[in-house]
């Protein structure tokens, strides 16, 4: 199949169709407004439903609906939006339902702006909503990373029965590349547990997540517990980035990865040993890669775009075993490559932050 | 010899835990006996509410779906999309459906979703403790009103029913009440009536059910019917609102 041209927030729609995705419930935001333009246009012409509901709130709990009525089902929004979704997405972890939801991220707290950021990395991966529960977290770096992990996402979601973010951000969901759509099959399993009307079932179905016995509610997170430990082990992602021979080892994910390659290729230029480990799945994060890279780097630097959220995991991960620094701007702003590596530069001198 | 009475085969075998003279156990006997009379137990699928119903699904025998309080319309449209040909129903309380849902409600039935929404409003929060709920009548005692709803602090009631009939998306709307034999009879004509105009694929329709909560109110069994009939009713005046042509 030959290449088109498709902005981010467009590739996400269509992945999710050529997923088996029939079912759209989302509310207006800028910056992933084109997605859900997408999906009015598109979903009807393949017997589907697009439907504007009245908040993220209840967007989130048709999402939870049509979920458990057996449907593959996206919803998007952007920070405020995913803020109110919170909600319907610790119930879906709880009634252990699959769905996928996208946030193109933008700057915050409060309204914040439009513009890009990564300031939701703590929401989208540390909980958000209530309770004990995981969300698998994905992170796109490119327009057609964006049609890989959509039709991933839905794919694991239906294979953990759980909630998946994909977290991008206003530059992703803006930006045009070339996309090739490959061959993405709807590869839905069958879904005997769904609501859908005892006819043909000599059971009836229940989906909740009331656990009113403080035994039975242990017992259950128990089993989610376990779940998680199994797409701990068996569903990391990450990118290696000129890592054979690097002395510094950069970290970044989405738009900050590309910047953060850039930097690396500058640095090297200047005769620096510098790589870069990009997580995409940022839960479930790459620690083992990053304690392993400890054992050779010698110092790891951290570019966010937020205040410094996912540098939080990367010191988890390294332990103490290296210094791990940290580059970041916020509120919107995007970290150049210039300056990058003037603080790699710093670092290798010694006097980085 | 013949048999004149039974349990509903759409009630399962559960007793059911409510309060002595609590109706919410009339009205799912209701609901279940509308739904074999129908024969539409293999086709429904209920949404249940947050408060003291929300075990309901205990005592049915058919598909169920619980999500958060406030959000059963919103539940119910999702998979009332994905499965326009099944019979989708939910059941909220007062603050379900008039406090914490009230968007959801008011939009379900702004966009006209063939559903079956029903409303029990008892005036008052059961489960969290008797606290003022968005129909406690003003001078009504409650945990959160110990002097009485005041107007001035709270504000007055909402006619729920009401303001979704001026919705043109809203088909059918009803008021009924379970406090005693000859409303019983009325209020399951009613029920019936609600899931047959879903069946028709009418549009949105809306029962609410007076129902009492003797603990809450701290009244027996008998005084709470007695309460029902004489503070509530003037207030939410029973009857059908809004009817469609249709049926």
């Amino acid at each position: 199949m030959s290449k088109i041209l498709m902005k981010g927030n467009e590739a996400f729609g269509e992945a999710a169709v050529l997923a088996g995705c029939k079912y759209f419930f989302g509310y207006p935001i800028t910056p992933q407004s084109e997605l859900p333009h997408y999906m009015a246009k598109r979903l009807p012409e393949v017997g589907g439903v697009f439907l504007q509901a009245e908040s993220e709130i209840a967007a989130i709990n048709m999402v939870y609906g049509a979920a458990g009525a057996g449907a593959r089902v996206m919803t998007s929004s952007s920070g405020p939006g995913i803020s109110l979704k919170m909600e319907g997405v610790s119930y879906l972890a709880g009634a252990e339902l699959p769905a996928v939801l996208v946030n193109v991220v933008r700057g915050g707290p409060g309204l914040g702006n439009i513009a890009p950021a990564q300031s939701d990395y703590f929401q989208a991966t540390k909980g958000g909503g209530h309770g004990d529960y995981r969300l698998i977290v994905l992170a796109p770096s490119s327009v057609q990373e964006i049609v890989d992990l959509t039709a991933k996402a839905f794919d694991l979601a239906d294979q953990y029965m759980n909630p998946v973010m994909l977290l991008a951000d206003g530059i992703l969901g803006q930006m045009m590349e070339p996309v090739e759509l490959k061959d993405i099959k709807p590869n839905i399993p069958a879904k005997p547990w769904a609501v859908n009307g005892m006819k043909g079932r000599a059971y009836r179905n229940l989906i909740v997540s009331v656990h009113i016995v403080a035994e039975d509610n242990e017992k259950f997170n128990l089993t989610l517990q376990a779940k998680y430990d199994k797409i701990f082990q068996n569903e990391v992602l990450y990118e290696n980035y000129k890592m054979d021979d690097a002395e510094f080892v950069m970290v970044a994910y989405g738009s900050s990865a590309r910047l953060a390659k850039g930097a690396v290729d500058k640095a090297r230029e200047k005769g620096l040993k510098v790589g870069l480990i990009r997580p995409i799945t940022l839960w479930p994060f790459p620690s083992e890669r990053l304690a392993e890279a400890a054992t050779t780097a010698k110092a790891f630097l951290t570019v966010e775009m937020s205040l410094g959220q996912m540098v939080e995991d990367v010191r988890l991960a390294v332990n103490g075993v290296k210094p791990v620094y940290l580059y970041t701007r916020t509120g919107g702003m995007v970290p150049v490559v210039k300056d990058i590596v003037v603080e790699l530069e710093k670092i290798v001198q010694g006097g980085g932050k | 010899m013949r048999k004149v009475f039974s349990k509903p085969a759409s009630l399962s075998d559960k007793p059911f835990h409510y309060c002595p003279g609590c109706t919410h156990g009339i009205i799912h006997r209701l609901i279940a006996e509308v739904i074999d009379e129908l024969n539409i137990k293999e086709e429904v699928i209920g949404i249940a509410p947050i408060g003291c119903a929300v075990f309901m699904y205990d005592y049915f025998d058919f598909d169920f779906l619980g999500g958060a309080h406030g959000r059963a319309p919103a539940v119910a449209t999702g998979v009332k999309r994905v499965h326009p040909d099944k019979m989708v129903f939910t059941y909220q309380g007062d603050g379900d459906a008039a406090a914490i849902g009230t968007a959801e409600i008011v939009h379900a039935a702004a966009r006209s979703e063939k559903i079956t929404s029903l409303f029990i409003n008892n005036a008052i929060y059961g489960m969290t403790g008797g606290q003022m709920a968005p129909t406690t009548l003003l001078g009504q005692e409650s945990t959160t009103s110990p002097e009485g709803r005041s107007k001035e602090m709270a504000g007055y009631p909402i006619r729920l029913t009401e303001m979704l009939a001026t919705l043109e998306g809203t088909v059918y709307a009803a008021r009924v009440s379970v406090h005693d034999v000859k409303h019983i009879i009325q209020a399951k004509k009613v029920i019936k009536r609600a899931f047959e105009i879903q069946q028709k694929k009418v549009g949105f329709a809306l029962v609410e059910v007076l129902s009492t909560c003797p603990t809450n109110w701290g009244l027996t069994p008998i005084e709470a019917t007695k309460w029902l009939e004489q503070n509530m009713i003037p207030y939410y005046p029973l009857g059908e609102i809004k009817v469609p042509k249709e049926v």
